[in-house]
């Protein structure tokens, strides 16, 4: 590639791509997003690739393999361009009669078409799938269509062209103007102002200057920044550039889990693309700016998501938080002035430049624009990235996005935001999801991870299992978040046990509190939120686990009791043969019964046991 | 000069000076545990919270790293810092029952209840002798390991450090391993011993372990605190009745 030297020669290089892509010819775009991958995506492509070599279908079909297209539940998925069919749960085994299809008339292979479970109508369309009917899909609009490792699909996409549009139209001054008037919030959770830090940043005298993406993703259930990388690493860079134009920073930084690694080779390539172009280097494009990126490799802790600790981190340091002030914009990498965002929030930056700050606050609620990005996991039917705008309410999401709860069984609550979020209960379905609303019912933003649980989950254990998540992850630095979230899963762990008292329930709020109060970081401070969101709205489960030893959804082992009904069972030998410890007696064609000393509960027999003898109390 | 009100009383300080040493001038006590005056402020004790009274008052933040700004208003023991310290104190007694320093402070700040099963850790993990060693004694023989719950202090490796001038400087700082109150044991994590009328330790003790510092326990709650004395709390009275807890 040679290098752009003027803004002229990037107009000039992305009519070429353009023109070397006929926008008429058939393009078959596989998803090879880590979930697909898994699936059998690999396996996809390959038998594509060979079924085309074979018919000689070579220059009339391409192949392409894309970042996530969001529908992990229906993986591996592809889209058929330029009709848009999406196919679902597609197998190597597939590519022959995909491929029949398309040359015999385009007519659509009807049986891996998506299903839709309430209508039992066969859709052909992406956009008519209801999974993705309520999305608004603003940064993953083009995951679905352009290959990661090629910046020719990102420029003839519409890409690279906010960053001409700043340098020779605006002045630093505007750009920041226009993402403070977009309103658009820090996309890692704690959602402040971006436009407000970059102005900050901006007025300090200080030289020179960083700029830092936060991609140091962490949360259990959480994938849509490593989704972002994966599929659209060029959007991130164009909005660090963007941001390095606005701020005057020569520097930045993506920090990045070194758990991605297909992220990370991805953003290599990306990077490498941009340099060669010279979007990236001295001079950039002719405007005397001059701009790179660094990558660098997290080594594995939650903790160094948060800002301070990111920049510890960077600069070779244990990765522990510092107290703020001083901020990160007075203070930050090396003593300098730094700006530090999520993934998402940079890659929001150049569609604010290309469609106008007042486009993008048009969507959203009053104090939260634009859209935020979902990973919805758990018991919930379609599991999947999803990007909605914000306000939408947990009931869309869940029911029509989500496509309801998995086995007929009721929702119960929502956690959100992460380990350190809250858990929303199914009678605030009605709740609209914005950065206020969700603080308000004691849970937050978070990062966007959604998990949905039903009724066979008890709160008590969800709260200490994310308890131990967070004891595991604290750094330890400061006193409270160490030993509190340490206390808090002792308590808890007894309260599952059926040795809490209703003294415990009181000690663990005024820990919470103090915890909340006194921690060092934003980990510690935001760290009992699901103790305290599932005491405030969970309180009867925890009052049956210390009043009655009693855990209502069946989830605590040292307070069940597994017996088998003696009319139902007929015998079959079938709950003995699965049992490890030997723990059902009973001959062959007798009534069998439980040993309850020797019972561990572990549901290995109620799998088995047709008649459904079983009984769990 | 940043001009800022700690506890109503308004004070000018140096640019740069923190509150903790602001509110030390004016001779109003901020307890702490991981702050020394020759030592860069860490922060990680967090007993030196205070409330900013003006402002964001979302959070309590730390006194020794919270920088003097001009027109802070800052209250040092307000009721919810208060509240906040007393359980911080009631974690740190149980973390390290043994620690005077940490007993006395609990009995200044009225922890009167001990509710977390005693874990005799003694290790608070305040940095003092990573940073004294570090920065007064410029070795740098110790430093901080592992992450979260096993986080500790060690020399690299596990090794006998080659750098350690064995000059004891840790030993020194540290609030935990100087002044062992031996009042408290697994039944009795809070010392209270003032309470009682005598030190817990007299029970165990021919004397008081306490000797070597007036027991701010016994300064503040000596005889004159009758209205506290648990009921056969007295030592004398439980050996007497031969049920020595």
């Amino acid at each position: 590639m040679t290098r752009l030297e003027s803004l002229q020669d990037l107009e000039t290089f992305r009519q070429a791509c353009l023109a070397s892509r006929d926008s008429r010819r058939t393009c078959v775009t596989v998803c090879a997003g880590s979930g697909c991958t898994a699936a059998g995506a690999q396996d996809v492509l390959r038998s594509l690739r060979r079924n085309i070599e074979q018919r000689g279908l070579n220059g009339q079909i391409e192949v392409k393999s894309t970042g996530c297209h969001g529908f992990c539940e229906r993986g591996p998925v592809m889209l058929i361009w330029p009709e848009g069919t999406f196919y679902n749960k597609v197998a190597a085994s597939d590519a022959k009669d995909i491929l029949s299809g398309l040359v015999n008339g385009r007519r659509p292979v009807e049986r891996l078409l998506y299903k839709d479970p309430r209508t039992g109508e066969r859709v052909v369309r992406e956009d008519d799938v209801p999974f993705y009917r309520y999305q608004h899909r603003v940064l993953f609009r083009n995951n679905g269509r352009i290959d990661p490792k090629a910046i020719e699909d990102y420029l003839s996409v519409g890409g690279y062209l906010a960053l001409p549009k700043v340098l020779v139209g605006m002045t630093p001054e505007e750009v920041v103007d226009w993402v403070k008037r977009s309103g658009l919030r820090g996309r890692g959770g704690a959602g402040f102002p971006t436009g407000v830090k970059w102005e900050a940043c901006r007025k300090n005298p200080a030289r020179p200057k960083y700029i830092i993406c936060n991609a140091d993703e962490g949360d259990p259930g959480a994938f849509m920044d490593r989704s972002l990388l994966e599929g659209n690493p060029h959007s991130v860079l164009e909005g660090m550039l963007i941001g390095a134009f606005a701020m005057g920073a020569s520097e930045g930084y993506i920090y990045v889990r070194a758990e991605y690694p297909l992220a990370v080779e991805h953003l290599r390539v990306a990077i490498q693309q941009a340099e060669e172009l010279g979007l990236l280097g001295e001079n950039i494009l002719g405007s005397g700016m001059s701009f790179r990126i660094h990558l660098v490799q997290g080594a594995g802790a939650f903790v160094c998501g948060e800002e301070t600790a990111l920049i510890a981190s960077l600069e070779g340091r244990v990765g522990e938080p510092l107290p703020r002030p001083p901020y990160p914009v007075q203070k930050g990498l090396w003593g300098k002035p730094t700006v530090i965002n999520n993934v998402k929030t940079w890659a929001s930056v150049p569609v604010i430049i290309n469609r106008g700050p007042e486009w993008y606050a048009a969507i959203g609620t009053e104090r939260s624009k634009g859209t935020m990005v979902f990973s919805l996991v758990g018991k919930i039917n379609n599991t999947g990235l999803v990007e909605v705008p914000m306000g939408i309410t947990l009931r869309r999401m869940i029911y029509e996005i989500g496509g309801g709860i998995p086995k007929g069984k009721k929702l119960k609550g929502v956690q959100i935001g992460g380990p350190s979020g809250g858990c929303i209960p199914a009678s605030l379905v009605e709740l609209p999801i914005d950065y206020e609303e969700l603080t308000k019912a004691g849970s937050m933003m978070g990062s966007g991870g959604m998990v949905v649980m039903d009724d066979d989950t008890c709160m008590v254990d969800v709260a200490r299992y994310f308890m131990e998540f967070l004891e595991e992850e604290s750094c330890g630095k400061c006193f409270p978040c160490r030993k509190g979230t340490q206390r808090l899963k002792q308590i808890l762990t007894r309260i599952c046990r059926g040795q809490g008292t209703e003294d415990d329930l009181l000690l663990l709020e005024e820990l919470s509190w103090t915890i909340k109060e006194t921690s060092l970081c934003g980990l510690g401070q935001t760290a009992p939120n699901p103790v305290l969101t599932t005491l405030r709205y969970f309180r009867d489960e925890y009052l049956a686990h210390v009043r009655d030893r009693r855990c209502p959804a069946k989830v605590c082992k040292e307070l069940i009791t597994y017996r088998i009904e003696p009319t139902l069972c007929d015998g079959c030998h079938a709950c003995v043969q699965v049992c490890t410890t030997e723990a059902i007696l009973g001959e062959k064609k007798s009534v069998h019964s439980i040993d309850d000393a020797k019972c561990i509960r572990c549901g290995a027999c109620l799998e088995v046991c047709q008649p459904k003898a079983i009984e769990v109390s | 000069m940043p001009r800022l009100k700690i506890n109503g009383v308004e004070v000018e300080v140096e640019p740069g000076t923190t509150v903790l040493e602001a509110a030390r001038f004016l001779g109003m006590p901020i307890p702490t545990l991981c702050h020394d005056d020759g030592l860069t402020p860490y922060g990680a004790c967090r007993l030196c919270v205070v409330e900013v009274a003006n402002g964001n008052r979302g959070k309590l933040l730390a006194a020794c790293t919270l920088p003097a700004e001009d027109g802070l208003e800052i209250e040092t023991h307000s009721a919810r810092v208060e509240r906040a310290r007393q359980l911080l104190l009631e974690l740190y007694v149980a973390t390290s029952p043994q620690s005077k320093t940490i007993q006395d402070l609990a009995s200044r700040y009225g922890v009167r209840q001990a509710r977390f099963a005693p874990e005799f850790e003694d290790c608070i993990q305040c940095g003092k002798c990573v940073r004294i060693c570090q920065e007064q004694m410029v070795a740098g023989a110790i430093g901080f390991a592992y992450r979260g719950p096993r986080r500790k202090v060690m020399s690299p490796f596990r090794a006998q450090s080659e750098i350690c001038r064995h000059c004891g400087a840790c030993l020194y700082i540290c609030p935990v391993c100087e002044l062992r109150c031996h009042g408290a044991q697994p039944e009795t994590t809070l010392c209270s011993g003032c309470l009682n009328f005598a030190p817990a330790c007299l029970a165990y003790h021919d004397h008081a372990m306490c000797f070597l510092d007036p027991c701010v326990a016994c300064e503040l709650a000596g005889p004159l605190r009758q209205d506290l004395l648990w009921p056969g709390a007295n030592p004398r009275d439980r050996e007497s009745k031969g049920d020595r807890p």
